[in-house]
């Protein structure tokens, strides 16, 4: 059913902080993801000419690099390089989700996660012109389009033990820059993390309302006093030693 | 609608097994999930000391290197001429009894004919020894091109050193300074860490030509010109020490700085230290106002002032000289910005960052005991941590900038103090260290007395005759490079082919890519490869043996080839006799099991190398009987013994319960691969920091086996031993460099760090190269050979040069133009890319993602190829060559070469440019290989 | 957007077809069009073949057009499943209106109900075919106000012309198609320039500043793309077409599209019927075709918010 669920006020939404404070852009997450789910509930994820001229292949999560400036261009050091995760946000107002004219598309009344029912789908495509994120797949070889599942496979998973039932990208960052949570409970540690950091949607003027959040990048600054230096005194550098050794013995 | 049923419990596989990651240097314990016989998910272990759980791009592409279509299948025999790629399949016997064959005449002849070396090999405990027992010299692995700088810096100053062998105190650190390009060892760790910085909001500042990777997190990024850092720490310490900040009770009781040093103008004993009749190293107490030895546990010494000895001569503290050093005005902030490319307010805010956070103690609340007994109440740290990469030891100055960073540490008390950064077991190890390289008695049908890599402590170390030329095919230990530690494999092709100083008869290699990425100059060393001499037609170097687990470039050079497998089909051993892996916290050791058969015809090159022991009589190879001693690698795992009692891993020893030392025990990996294949020993909470000065830290470390003795380990401030080349170059002793060495001899082998420009810089001109240009590595690409993977080449498949906008648009270059990177000794060409977060004298790339075509069986017209380019190109092997003296390019004291000196200038390429240049004949693939048409997928 | 064959084709010729059939529709029942019976079935007829093709051919567009019967099923929320369906639903009202017309040689009652009820289906089935697009707010040029005009007025305009020729066909005068082909084309040209002059003029709301929120530290470039080969997000959604080759383009669509049948459809009627017929077979197929130049532009001229992260306009 591509109409959305209705969905109390308060009910669970499951999905991803990501934190680009953190994100060290080792592309772990990007990698691990293309690995769970080769193998998982939307297997296989392929890869085009994969040793060949034009390597290319389905990923749920790709990872972006951009520089900010500061102010003017050029101004190197005050801007900064930002690495950037990319996937589906599994949006309050997937459009994705409505244009979908089979119901392959839906949105779980459950928890929210947003998915494929790879059996329905037509491989139409027009669900990856809804999404102004970029987070559809289609796979050339099935001819059905794939997304991120949030491992659906994985965080309810019984099989595997309980503190690893998070998604596959969540479970492996280095950086601990990805979180995994129900950001529908006010009270989740990703909707505190989102509250007192900061945390922002992607394109909020579509009106997708993503549930996915993104910290922004800090910068904690430079609260050091200038070093006093000393007055180069006359004297050899021994005298001066000399001298700071005796003041610094008679403390 | 029926909506959609999803087997959310589905299990992963339907084995599991635990193993070591071997995608990289970093060696994270895995999961390896196994469904139907095959890979299906690898993940990191929870459990895991390094990883705890977490896993990097290249770990988790670990699936497609073991199916990569690249992977050799059995033995090859070259057909034709070398690096025509012409091989025939022949079976393991034949291979080894031809192997045995060249190698076993070469033992009975001349063992030194024999160059063994070894790329990112984390067996060197085993090869080392293997070394050793044939009798040859001529050992290495691929330190000498990679670190050994900072190893070697490390070990003549702190006994330790970054990279994996210490980490910052990720805890308590206030403030973190990371310094050098290259996203490099320890990766996992440093990623955990930096998010534990993070949460807790400390300051990270990168000193680093590039904004990517961890300094795209740093707080603060200070973009300074490659080969600069170790003038900018001058200029730090400088700045420190003008403002009458350093840690003076730290200095004089962890450090030499009390050391006495004789002044001797012009004398032999000129700049050793002082020493009493036991020949202890003498302070100037100042309570007594005499002479003490160093070690008196009362001693408290002063830190400046000279002071007239008994005999007559004349000393000073070496803290005294250092600060003279430092306190010179070549060392100012307004001497220095310049080149460093930093203005000299940010390299003052700094000093006064720095100074401000040490000036901030940490206080541990727990007790610890030091070596002269007293009882201290808690643990006060500094917390200014430091972590440094490759990017600051790729120099030809790079020794001297390490040892200044070490300095700077002990300046501010912050070596192993709560907050500070800390050494991970084994080490601190003893300093200066000193065990003679062995290789001096190499002579037919005998083992080496030592292992060929060592520590020289002075000149009579070196390996030189006595004339002073070098006893080694690289040169390493000579007076080239001293302190080449690690040996000098990128100069063994061209001494090989030069006979220098002699001929070999057999290069045996192995994972070392020397045709391509681990060469400079990969198109003349593969043409060197290939020379003949004209007299004989033979080759120059008449056998090549490579073993690889890849069609990697090299292949097509090689006589023999000995494919290796996987790292998933095979018993490794991650052992605290070669690159431990163990935390701050505690010793720790791995294994890998094989989670896979081979399905091909290979062998892991250690039971290859263990085979060959036994089929040419190594004494350690062979019983008494003159059969096998060892059955494969897993067998000499657990029994070998270095020491009595001491073997490749520390767990588990004994009937089970030893650690450390402990009889072998049979039962070892099965104990191992209970534990998840690795061991981690927690050490006591008194035992955490200090340890250079931590009695029970140092008695546990002797009882593990770790040290030989619970001495205290005093850091090096002054390093003595450079002294000691110095005075040989200055004409003091009985072994002295050849002449025309004695200048620079003197000039870089200084006790005190100092600065010059990199030497590449010295013989190109800034007015024809102005520009750096250094690699860095690809993160989810570093170390794992990636351009074969089927995931990572979708990340990164061809390469840019990247160049600060200013400058491009100094040359009038804009984004996607072809330019031509053009140094004294080449050319390459390839595509621009601009960016912000560069020091806009610094160009750079990503590095080895350029292939030759055909090779790692990627289609010839593959991006890597087509597109990509490899910097090494235009990166020289050998100075120009000055009184026809061929000098590496490389660091004079380690031989470390010097990747990142390069110069070079941009012009844009002829616009009919498509693809990149220089480009080689594509490779042949060996029989039995090809590229499958199938797109990949589960 | 990359612009999509059979899409295109689709929407040309289900465009006319739609276009004749509502005509048909609307002006037969009243005698607005030649009664004759067997005018009436090669009109019903050309337009359902014409509504018909386009929709094969868009099946084609499917990675499974073998399950393409399940589109019709989620129209509460889907503009193309409401597109399906209403194209279906055309189908029996417009068999109905070719029977009574047929069987009964002139208008009736039933005929009139079925072609009004077939015309507003065909109607709705066009407006569900704009709204497609015009539902994608990630697409700048296809959300707009103009968008769902465009399509309404080139099918009238299409179906005119279409009807004006089969007028002819039949010895009738084309008075009445001609003229509403004279005013839906011109309608439809200043609609179109007002189109591309609204979008070359407008900016989309979002940047790659919102696109990754980071306009917060400043003005943001893309430094590295995830992979350095073209994956399906740009393939897709990555067209680029130069601002040189859309003007020629747009040109050489107002051209062929609109203004050579416009000038041809005014000179018909000044025509004896001979020549008029031919004038008017080759103003209705120079309008499909200038219509698929600008349908090819529609898309290759829009564009998609995921190229922001990949740093270009959009």
């Amino acid at each position: 059913m591509t109409s959305l669920p209705a969905r109390e006020p308060g009910a669970k939404k499951l999905g991803l902080v990501i934190d680009l404070d953190t994100c060290v852009g080792c592309h772990a997450c990007a990698v691990s993801c293309k690995q769970w789910n080769d193998g998982g509930h939307s297997a296989p994820l392929p890869d085009y000419d994969p040793y060949g001229a034009r390597p290319d292949g389905v990923w749920f999560n790709r990872i972006h690099t951009y520089e900010t400036s500061g102010g003017a261009a050029g101004d190197g050091a005050a801007g900064r390089t930002v690495h950037f995760p990319r996937s589906c946000l599994h949006c309050d107002e997937p459009a994705c989700v409505t244009v979908c004219p089979t119901g392959a598309s839906y949105k779980r009344a459950e928890d929210g996660i947003v998915l494929v029912n790879a059996d329905l789908c037509i491989g139409c495509k027009l669900c990856s012109w809804a999404c102004p994120y970029g987070a559809r797949e289609f796979d050339e070889d099935e001819r059905v389009m794939k997304k991120c599942t949030l491992c659906i496979d994985r965080i309810y998973n019984e099989t595997i033990p309980e503190s690893e039932r998070v998604p596959a990208c969540v479970a492996t960052c280095p950086a601990h820059a990805r979180h995994f949570g129900d950001l529908g409970d006010p009270t989740s540690a990703v909707s505190k993390l989102v509250q007192s950091r900061g945390g922002f949607d992607l394109m909020p003027e579509m009106g997708y309302r993503p549930v996915n959040k993104y910290l922004p990048p800090r910068r904690n600054a430079c609260t050091a006093a200038p070093l006093a230096e000393r007055p180069a005194l006359p004297g050899s550098v021994a005298e001066r030693l000399l001298s700071w050794l005796d003041r610094a013995l008679s403390l | 609608m029926p909506s959609e049923t999803i087997a959310l419990s589905s299990p992963i596989g339907d084995t599991v097994k635990t193993t070591t990651c071997y995608m990289c240097a970093c060696r994270c314990g895995i999961r390896v999930h196994l469904k139907e016989g095959r890979l299906r998910y690898i993940e990191g272990n929870p459990d895991h000391p390094i990883n705890r759980g977490v896993l990097c791009g290249k770990g988790s592409a670990g699936i497609m290197q073991h199916y990569s279509p690249a992977r050799l299948r059995a033995p090859l025999l070259r057909v034709g001429e070398r690096g025509a790629g012409e091989f025939k399949e022949i079976g393991w016997d034949e291979a080894l009894a031809l192997a045995g064959g060249w190698l076993g005449e070469i033992r009975r002849t001349d063992p030194r004919k024999l160059a063994f070396f070894t790329g990112r090999d984390q067996s060197q405990a085993l090869t080392g020894l293997w070394a050793k027992e044939f009798g040859t010299p001529n050992f290495a692995a691929h330190g000498g091109f990679c670190s050994v700088n900072m190893a070697a810096a490390g070990l003549y100053s702190v006994g330790g050193s970054f990279w994996e062998f210490g980490e910052p105190d990720w805890e308590h650190t206030k403030l973190f300074l990371l310094f050098g390009v290259a996203e490099d060892h320890d990766s996992n760790p440093i990623k955990i860490g930096l998010s534990k910085l993070k949460e807790r909001g400390v300051r990270i500042i990168s000193i680093n030509p590039v904004r990517t990777g961890y300094s795209a997190i740093a707080d603060e990024w200070i973009g300074l010109r490659p080969g600069t850092d170790g003038l900018f720490i001058l200029s730090l310490i400088h700045l420190l020490l003008a403002a009458e900040v350093a840690d003076l009770a730290f200095l004089a009781r962890y450090t030499n700085a009390g050391w006495l040093v004789l002044r001797d103008p012009a004398g032999p004993s000129d700049g050793l230290f002082a020493r009493d009749e036991a020949g202890q190293p003498l302070v100037w107490d100042h309570r007594t106002d005499a002479p003490l030895a160093a070690s008196h546990p009362e001693a408290a010494p002063r830190l400046a002032g000279e002071v007239r000895l008994a005999d007559g001569s004349r000393a000073v503290p070496a803290f005294q000289l250092l600060a003279e050093r430092c306190l010179d005005p070549a060392y100012t902030p307004e001497a220095v910005a310049e080149r460093c490319g930093v203005a000299p307010e940010r390299i003052r805010r700094l000093a006064a960052e720095i100074a401000a956070a040490a000036a901030e103690p940490v206080l541990l609340a727990e007790p610890w005991t030091d070596t002269t007994g007293r009882r201290h109440a808690t643990m006060p740290g500094r917390p200014v941590a430091m972590h440094a990469m490759r990017g600051i030891s790729a120099h030809s100055n790079g020794f001297h900038t390490c040892r200044a960073l070490h300095i700077l540490q002990m300046l501010l008390g912050a070596i192993d103090t709560p907050g500070s950064w800390r050494y991970k077991a084994p080490y601190p190890r003893p300093t200066p260290p000193h065990a003679p390289p062995g290789g001096k008695d190499a002579r037919p049908g005998h083992a080496l007395a030592a292992m060929p890599l060592g520590t020289p402590a002075g000149p009579a170390d070196l390996m030189v005759d006595e004339s002073g030329t070098p006893l080694r095919i690289d040169h390493a230990f000579s007076w080239e490079a001293p302190l080449a530690l690690h040996g000098m494999l990128h100069t063994v092709i061209a001494n090989a082919v030069a006979a220098d100083p002699y001929p070999i008869d057999t290069l045996f290699l192995y994972m070392a890519n020397m045709a391509w990425n681990s060469s400079p100059e990969p198109a003349e060393t593969s043409r060197l490869l290939t020379e003949k001499n004209p007299a004989t037609g033979e080759y120059r170097i008449p056998h090549l043996i490579y073993v690889d687990a890849f069609f990697s470039e090299t292949v097509a050079y090689a006589d023999l080839v000995l494919p290796d497998t996987t790292y998933l089909e095979r018993f490794d051993c991650i052992s605290l006799l070669d690159r431990p892996i163990g935390s701050a916290d505690g010793p720790a050791d791995a294994i890998r099991q094989p989670v896979l058969a081979p399905d091909r015809d290979v062998r892991p090159f250690q039971d290859v190398l263990i085979d060959l022991g036994a089929r040419l009589g190594l004494p350690a190879f062979t019983r008494d009987d003159g059969s096998p001693a060892f059955t494969g690698y897993a067998d000499y795992i657990v029994h070998h013994q270095r020491k009595p009692g001491i073997g490749p891993l520390a767990g588990w020893r004994g009937d089970g319960t030893d650690c450390g030392r402990g009889a072998p025990n049979p039962h070892q990996l099965e104990r191992y691969i209970e534990n998840g294949c690795f061991w981690h020993h927690e050490l006591p909470p008194a035992a955490r920091y200090f340890k250079y000065a931590n009695r029970d830290y140092l008695e546990a470390a002797t009882a593990l086996g770790l040290l030989d003795r619970p001495d205290p380990i005093t850091l090096q401030l002054y390093a003595e031993p450079l002294q000691r080349f110095r005075l040989a170059g200055l004409g003091h002793g009985t072994v002295l460099p050849p002449p025309a060495l004695r200048e620079r001899v003197v000039r870089f082998h200084d006790p005190l760090p100092f600065w010059h420009p990199p030497l590449e810089q010295e013989v190109a001109g800034a007015e024809e190269f102005p520009l750096s240009a250094i690699t860095q590595r690809p993160m989810p690409m570093y170390h794992s050979w990636g351009s074969q993977n089927a995931w990572l080449r979708q990340i990164l498949a061809d390469n840019y040069l990247y160049m600060a906008r200013e400058t491009a648009a100094s040359l009038g270059l804009a984004d996607g133009d072809w330019v031509n990177v053009i140094s004294r000794s080449g050319r390459v060409s390839g595509r621009l890319r601009i960016m912000e977060g560069v020091n806009p004298k610094t160009v750079w790339t990503w590095n080895a993602i350029g292939k030759r075509a055909g090779a790692w069986m990627l289609a010839p017209d593959a991006p890597e190829s087509r597109q990509g380019f490899l910097l090494n190109h235009v990166i020289a092997t050998f100075l120009p060559e000055n009184q026809s003296r061929r000098l590496p390019s490389s660091d004079p004291v380690t031989g470390q070469a010097a990747w990142f000196d390069v110069v070079v200038r941009i012009e844009k390429a002829a616009a009919a440019m498509r693809e990149s240049e220089p480009r080689a004949a594509p490779l042949r693939p060996p029989p039995g290989l090809s590229i499958p048409a199938r797109r990949l997928g589960a | 957007m990359t612009p999509a064959l059979s899409v295109i084709f689709f929407t040309t010729a289900s465009g006319a077809g739609y276009g004749l059939l509502i005509l048909a529709g609307l002006l037969a029942p009243f005698g607005l069009t030649p009664a004759n019976r067997w005018f009436g079935l090669a009109a019903v007829l050309l337009a359902l073949f014409l509504a018909s093709a386009g929709l094969v051919a868009s099946t084609l567009h499917l990675g499974h057009p073998e399950r393409a019967w399940r589109a019709v099923s989620q129209w509460r929320s889907s503009w193309l499943s409401r597109e399906g369906l209403a194209a279906l639903l055309t189908y029996p009202p417009a068999f109905g209106f070719l029977a009574a017309w047929f069987l009964a040689r002139g208008p009736s009652a039933p005929m009139a109900a079925c072609g009004v009820l077939a015309a507003a289906l065909a109607a709705v089935t066009v407006f569900c075919t704009a709204m497609i697009y015009a539902s994608l707010r990630p697409v700048r040029q296809w959300r707009h106000v103009l968008v769902a005009p465009n399509f309404f007025l080139l099918a009238g305009f299409s179906g005119a012309l279409w009807l004006a020729f089969l007028s002819r066909t039949f010895h009738a005068a084309s008075v009445l198609p001609s003229a509403l082909a004279l005013f839906f084309g011109l309608s439809a040209l200043a609609v179109k320039l007002a189109y591309w002059r609204a979008i070359d003029r407008s900016k989309g709301e979002s940047t790659i500043e919102t696109a990754t929120g980071l306009g917060r530290l400043g003005r943001v470039r893309s430094l590295e793309t995830p992979h350095t080969e073209e994956n399906y997000l740009l393939r897709e959604m990555g067209f680029r077409i130069a601002r040189k080759h859309a003007n020629r383009l747009r040109f050489l669509a107002v051209l062929v599209g609109f203004a050579l049948p416009i000038v041809l459809t005014a000179a018909g009627l000044a025509c004896s019927p001979a020549p008029a017929l031919i004038i008017a077979l080759v103003a209705a197929m120079l309008a499909l075709i200038g219509i698929f130049i600008e349908r090819w532009l529609f898309f290759a001229e829009a564009t998609h918010t995921v190229v922001l992260y990949y740093g270009r306009p959009a």
